[in-house]
């Protein structure tokens, strides 16, 4: 294990010196899942491999408070890539990194160590957790302060449009995902104006959560080149659909998929029927974290593809977890998909949160509510209340009420990030609260 | 480091299912020819790397088989033999036909080491500080790699497996081989890391080139050509 991170530095360097790269970008990532960044010089680099970087985290957000103020930052070596953008002559490469305190004990404001203590217990199970994101995101002509955003087309689901700008940005930015070793699946315009699909390939959680983080940062480096503004904005526009972040979620024994079962009728394992029952009977006390803005609960209304109920069918999108049937009966491909969860999380504490709900389902052996493959959002509140069949938070402060109550998602965040984030969301609440809002004068001022 | 070209003879014709199979996984090029006629008719140019003979089949036919070679001067090529627990006798003074032998049926790992043994050679021993194969070039002293002279960007593990996969052209790998030969270590990410890597390394060798990590189904990997495709 020390051999192999030897040669891993040793690979970092070396390339370092043959590229002729400038510069080395450090990556972390806050608790709110801002990207976060800190550029050394090749000089420092082998330092920073050995010994990381100290440096004061009470300035990131959800970090240390200020009387424990210096952390470090390990850069995790097999991270190391090249960046695919900005001047070839300079080339520049990043490495994410884990962040430690300074006697070297994972640091407990980290996401990214969060993930990483949930990937190993599953591991520790003899189970990985593969997952793959459907992400959706909007284009917008540069944005004017004050005026409503302009999409830079008029396509709809599938379109193929001639003067096709989305177009060539979605196959520039599929090109930079290849070079930074993320896979596409699939990428399509989607159903409102100025809406982008760009379906991930699974792979680890940790890994998936890394890429998607590069991920956004890659949509909207190419966009800002051709005077675009990408945006992971949870419901940018009214009366249109909102961008999600479906999850497609597996878990394997080594080869063997334990979702799948042959003999099942529906080709779902005990296993993945108590992971589901899990995810479900826990959903509400997840979803502040897998939809963290004021904006989310926008976009998880009825009539626009969102979930708005916590149940579950294999062909229904109007529910919370959909099961994809695999084509040709592939058990490899036999998933769940989380449909509520929205791009402008944090993908470490959203995958952390799904696998933990999920595993406790597993090991507490969780019942599966029955399948609800009827349109939920042409049922009557008072048929799905007889159903058993509950709805997801309306709010941001809904959510937040179900989370602070939720010893899951406190045992799974740690006490650090609950607290913090809890702490930080309700602030942001209050400062909603307080706007007056266009709707408001609209609706009062003149009949008021 | 171009694929094995040299070829085995196998003895005798047809060559069992089990010993096609363990060859063609182990990368190997061969022919099964017959024990009746001389093996020269059927030698390749650069002449036969080696040769199988199961015993099992047709005792008597095997042995005037390895005879027959033995006396056409000095015997040079390795031989290797298969032979049934009940023959283990006809051994005996019988060590000049023969380098090693394999107790069959055989156990599939246990033939593949013996033979990888048995026939290796000074340019296998050399530790060669380019790997090249086609356009693609590794520098393993600078861990830079190229295809048609153009910089491959890797992470240092996609770089092991294409390493790993260029050393060993023409063979197939299941996943679990590669895991614990590439990453070698308890990975988190399981089996299904190798299709990830393969699936990242064919879109960095771009679609020109993608194919030089071919797909065998229902088992593993294979870099290059196999001895069908030539």
């Amino acid at each position: 294990m020390t051999e192999m991170l030897d040669q891993q530095r040793d690979y970092v360097l070396r390339s370092v010196e043959e590229r002729g790269v400038r510069l080395v970008r450090l990556w972390f990532t806050d608790v709110l899942g801002n990207l976060k960044s800190l550029a050394i010089s090749p000089a420092e680099l082998e330092n920073a491999l050995e010994d990381g970087m100290t440096f004061d985290g009470s300035s990131i957000d959800g970090f240390s408070r200020v009387q424990e103020a210096d952390v470090l930052a390990m850069p995790d070596p097999d991270t190391f890539e090249l960046l695919p953008w900005g001047d070839p002559k300079v080339p520049e490469a990043r490495i994410f990194c884990d962040i430690h305190h300074l006697d070297g004990s994972p640091f407990e404001g980290d996401p990214r160590q969060v993930l990483r203590r949930h990937v190993k217990e599953a591991h520790d199970a003899g189970l990985t957790f593969y997952v793959a994101p459907d992400v959706e995101f909007f284009y917008f002509e540069p944005l004017v302060p004050g005026q409503a955003p302009v999409p830079v087309d008029q396509g709809g689901y599938f379109d193929l449009t001639t003067s096709d700008v989305t177009g060539e940005l979605r196959k520039q930015t599929i090109r930079t995902l290849e070079a930074l070793g993320i896979p596409v699946e699939y990428s399509f315009h989607e159903d409102a104006p100025g809406q982008q699909e760009i379906d991930l390939r699974h792979t680890d959680a940790l890994t998936m959560a890394d890429s998607m983080m590069t991920f956004r940062l890659a949509v909207r480096e190419v966009a800002s080149h051709h005077g675009v503004h990408a945006t992971f904005m949870p419901k940018p526009l009214e009366g249109v659909q909102g961008s999600g972040m479906h999850v497609h979620l597996s878990l394997f024994r080594g080869d063997d998929n334990a979702f799948y079962d042959a003999d099942d009728a529906y080709h779902l394992s005990a296993t993945a029927k108590s992971f589901m029952a899990g995810m479900l009977h826990h959903a509400a006390e997840i979803t502040a974290v897998t939809n963290q803005t004021v904006n989310s609960y926008k976009r998880l209304v009825p009539g626009f593809e969102a979930p708005v109920h916590i149940s579950w069918a294999r062909n229904n999108r109007s529910g919370l977890i959909r099961v994809p049937i695999p084509k040709r009966g592939n058990p490899v491909a036999t998933r769940i998909e989380y449909r509520s969860a929205d791009p402008a999380c944090n993908p470490y504490l959203a995958f952390s949160l799904m696998l933990a709900a999920g595993m406790r389902g597993v090991r507490e052996g969780y019942e599966l509510p029955d399948e609800a493959d009827a349109n939920l959002f042409e049922i009557g509140d008072d048929v799905l209340h007889k159903l058993g069949i509950q709805q997801l938070p309306q709010s941001l402060n809904d959510a937040l009420v179900v989370m602070e109550q939720s010893t899951l998602v406190q045992e799974a965040l740690g006490e650090h990030i609950f607290e913090w984030f809890l702490r930080n969301k309700r602030s942001e609440w209050r400062s909603y609260k307080t706007q007056v809002t266009p709707f408001e004068r609209d609706r009062y001022l003149g009949v008021l | 480091m171009a694929a094995r070209e040299s070829m085995l003879a196998v003895v005798p014709d047809p060559a069992s299912p089990e010993l096609a199979r363990t060859l063609d996984l182990a990368g190997y090029s061969w022919k099964a020819v017959s024990a009746a006629e001389p093996a020269a008719e059927h030698e390749p140019a650069g002449g036969w790397a080696g040769a199988i003979v199961d015993i099992g089949a047709d005792a008597d036919a095997g042995w005037a088989f390895l005879r027959n070679i033995s006396k056409q001067g000095d015997r040079t090529i390795p031989v290797m033999l298969l032979v049934g627990g009940a023959q283990l006798s006809d051994l005996e003074h019988r060590d000049e036909l023969f380098d090693d032998f394999c107790l069959s049926p055989f156990h599939p790992a246990e033939l593949e080491a013996r033979l990888r043994h048995l026939l290796v050679t000074d340019i296998d021993l050399h530790r060669a500080e380019l790997v090249e194969y086609g356009e693609l070039t590794l520098n393993l002293e600078t861990y830079q790699a190229s295809i048609a002279g153009r910089p491959l960007d890797m992470t240092y593990m996609e770089y092991e497996l294409l390493k790993f996969l260029a050393q060993n052209p023409g063979k197939v790998f299941t996943r679990e081989m590669l895991l614990s030969r590439v990453w070698g270590y308890e990975y988190y990410g399981g089996a299904r890391t190798v299709d990830v890597h393969v699936r990242r390394l064919r879109a960095k060798l771009g679609e020109e080139h993608a194919n030089l990590i071919q797909t065998v189904r229902s088992v593993g990997y294979r870099f290059g050509q196999s001895r069908w495709d030539s």
